[in-house]
C-alpha cells in the first residue's frame, strides 16, 4: 500500500515534466495553461478599456459642450502625421500577428525577425509623433502660460473668433490622451525588445510560446486605442 | 491532448489582407472626413473605427476561434461596462439643458 503510493506520485510529475518543461504543475496540461494565461491578460486589457475609456468619456463630453473650439482645434492638428501613424501601428499589428504565427511554427530567426520590426515600426511611430509634439511647441498649442490659439479664419480670410479657454481643453485632452497612448507604445516597444531577445536565446518553443501571444494582444490594444483616437481627435469637421 | 491543440492561427496571407482591409479603411476615414455628411460625420467616422476594431479582436487577437469561451465573455463584458460608462454619462449632460 505504502510503496504503491510513494511510486505513483512521483512518476505523474516526472512523465509532465519530461514532456514539456515549461508546464507548471498546478495545471491539468499546456492547453489549461495557455488558456489560463491567456485569459488574465483579457481581464487585464478590460482594465485598459475601462482606464482609457474615462478619457474617451471626458472627450465626449467636453466635446458635445464646446464642439466649435473642438473643431477648431482639431483642423490645426497635423492629418498626414496622424494618417501615416495610424498606418504604421495597422502594419506593426500584421507583424506581431506573423511573429506569433512563426512561434507556432517554430521558426526562430523568422519570429525574432518580426519582432525586431514591430519594435522598429513602434519607434517609427514615436519618432513621428516627436515631430508632431514638436510642431505644437512652435505654434503654443500646448496647454499652460503660453498657449496660444488664433489659428481659425473662414474661407474670406476673416478670423473666427474661438474660445481660447475651450481649445486648450482640446489640447489638453490631445496630449492626455495620446500621451498615454504614446506611454503605452513606449512601454510595448520595451517589451518586445525583451521578447526578441528571449525569442533569439531559444526561450520559446511551438508547445510553448504564451508571453508572445499575450504581448501581441497588449499590442493590438494599444493600435485599437489608436484607431479610435485618429478620427476622434483629428478629424473633427474636416470638411468646414 | 494533442488532439485539443489549439490552430487558431491563419496563412500569412489572410493577416496580409486584413491589414491591407484595414489600411483601405484608414484612408476611407479620412477622406469621408473632407466630405459634409451633417450628423453623420462622427457617426461614420466611429462606425469605420468599430469594423477596425472588431477585426483587429477577432482576427489578429483570435477571439473568433479560441478554445477558452470564457475568453469571449470577458471581452463582451468589457466593451459592455465602457458602454454604460458612456451612455450613463452622456443621458446626464444631454439632459441638462432643459432646466
Amino acid at each position: 500500500m505504502h510503496d504503491s503510493q510513494s511510486t505513483a506520485g512521483p512518476a505523474t510529475v516526472m512523465q509532465y515534466e519530461t514532456e514539456n518543461p515549461a508546464l507548471r504543475h498546478h495545471f491539468a496540461d499546456a492547453q489549461q495553461q495557455k488558456n489560463a494565461a491567456s485569459l488574465g491578460m483579457w481581464l487585464f486589457l478590460v482594465t485598459e478599456i475601462m482606464f482609457f475609456g474615462g478619457m474617451f468619456c471626458a472627450y465626449l463630453i467636453y466635446r458635445l459642450m464646446h464642439f466649435n473650439a473642438f473643431a477648431a482645434g482639431s483642423q490645426q492638428l497635423n492629418i498626414w502625421m496622424g494618417g501615416v501613424n495610424t498606418a504604421v501601428l495597422i502594419v506593426s499589428s500584421v507583424t506581431v500577428v506573423l511573429a506569433v504565427k512563426a512561434a507556432e511554427a517554430g521558426k526562430r530567426k523568422v519570429l525574432v525577425g518580426y519582432l525586431v520590426v514591430t519594435v522598429l515600426l513602434g519607434m517609427t511611430f514615436l519618432v513621428i509623433k516627436g515631430f508632431e509634439y514638436a510642431e505644437k511647441f512652435e505654434k503654443h498649442h500646448v496647454p499652460g502660460p503660453t498657449f496660444n490659439f488664433t489659428d481659425k479664419f473662414d474661407d474670406n480670410g476673416k478670423q473666427i473668433p474661438v474660445n481660447s479657454k475651450e481649445a486648450e481643453l482640446f489640447f489638453s485632452l490631445y496630449f492626455a490622451m495620446t500621451g498615454m497612448h504614446a506611454l503605452h507604445m513606449i512601454i510595448g516597444c520595451g517589451l518586445f525588445t525583451g521578447l526578441a531577445i528571449l525569442a533569439w536565446k531559444g526561450h520559446y518553443t511551438p508547445t510553448y510560446f504564451t508571453p508572445i501571444e499575450n504581448g501581441g494582444l497588449y499590442w493590438h490594444l494599444v493600435d485599437i486605442i489608436w484607431i479610435y483616437l485618429f478620427p476622434l481627435l483629428y478629424l473633427i469637421s474636416r470638411h468646414s | 491532448m494533442a488532439e485539443h491543440e489549439e490552430h487558431t492561427t491563419h496563412s500569412q496571407g489572410f493577416y496580409i489582407g486584413i491589414g491591407a482591409i484595414l489600411l483601405v479603411l484608414t484612408v476611407t476615414t479620412a477622406l469621408v472626413a473632407f466630405v459634409n455628411l451633417g450628423p453623420f460625420n462622427p457617426v461614420v467616422a466611429l462606425l469605420i473605427a468599430t469594423i477596425k476594431a472588431t477585426l483587429v479582436v477577432l482576427f489578429f487577437m483570435h477571439v473568433k476561434g479560441a478554445t477558452e469561451k470564457l475568453t469571449g465573455v470577458v471581452v463582451v463584458s468589457g466593451f459592455f461596462f465602457l458602454a454604460i460608462l458612456l451612455t450613463l454619462s452622456l443621458a446626464d449632460y444631454l439632459t441638462r439643458s432643459w432646466r
